[in-house]
């Protein structure tokens, strides 16, 4: 199973998970994601969880350095769609104080950054 | 008379398409105690953690089989994972929160302290050169 889709709209890098994310799919994430972001020059991602219900601490690791990546540049990093477990281990981490909560995908795309 | 009610045991390589497998497994274990959703995945998290562990610190992403067992009485369920990697030569340090030993492969540290959180008792014992074993107990409520 392909851990997730890509999709570049409106200055944003969207990935819509479909699998778990842990240390495995993460791999594929990241790499994917890097080879995204330089090819397109766009300085936003916007992790969709709709379709997952499952992170560990891999999943934390692989949006913290995304998260590096675009703020070097002034971009930022935006979530939607996170579940009750996935909202709970991105609370714990803190990680939900530095990103960008949107409701919808939409949401993220119409505000221009 | 057994010890426990129910027991499973999983050995498979340390391949990080196997965290997967353990989750799974995990959750299977625990459905006839009919845990919460939250439970579940709190289950579910430490394994994973555990079990990734194994494979990026333990084996280093190299040859080696991970042991999972799970036993069960009443209640009360008991998790270990194991490997017979590189083991731990500062076990109070590894499990500070944000440590890790592996920053360039994008590692948050936080594997131990979501063991802790998510579990009611967490007991790591390792060997430097032999391995490590990691032990939870979570009781289902
Ligand atoms: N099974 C293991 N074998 C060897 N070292 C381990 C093992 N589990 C954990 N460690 C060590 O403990 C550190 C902290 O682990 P953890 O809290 O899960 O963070 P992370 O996996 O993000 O590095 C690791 O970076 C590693 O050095
Ligand atoms: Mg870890």
């Amino acid at each position: 199973m392909q851990a997730a889709e890509y999709e570049i709209r409106e200055g944003w890098l969207l990935i819509r998970l479909c699998a778990d994310l842990d240390h495995h799919s993460a791999m594929a994430v990241r790499e994917t994601a890097d080879r995204m972001l330089e090819r397109s020059g766009v300085k936003n991602v916007l992790f969709d969880f709709s379709g997952i219900d499952f992170m560990d601490s891999s999943g934390i690791g692989v949006i913290m350095g995304r998260y590096r990546q675009v703020s070097f540049w002034g971009g930022r990093v935006g979530v939607t769609g996170a579940s009750e477990n996935i909202a709970r281990i991105m609370n714990f981490s803190g990680l939900n104080k530095i990103l960008s909560h949107y409701e919808t995908v939409e949401d993220a795309v119409k505000e221009t950054v | 008379m057994d010890k426990y009610e129910n027991e499973m045991w999983l050995t498979f390589q340390a391949k990080s398409c196997n965290e997967a497998l353990a989750r799974m497994a995990v959750a299977g274990f625990l459905t006839p105690l009919n845990p919460t959703l939250t439970e579940l995945a709190d289950a579910k998290t430490a394994v994973s953690e555990a079990v990734t562990n194994a494979i990026i610190h333990g084996y280093e992403e190299k040859e080696g089989l991970v042991e999972l067992w799970c036993a069960r009485t009443g209640k009360e369920v008991w998790f270990s994972v194991k490997d017979y990697g590189c083991g731990i030569e500062d076990i109070v340090t590894a499990m500070e929160p944000m440590y890790t030993t592996k920053p360039e492969e994008e590692r948050s540290g936080m594997g131990f302290s979501f063991m802790e959180a998510f579990t009611d008792e967490l007991l790591v014992e390792s060997v430097p050169g032999e391995g490590t074993v990691v032990k939870m107990k979570k009781i289902i409520r």
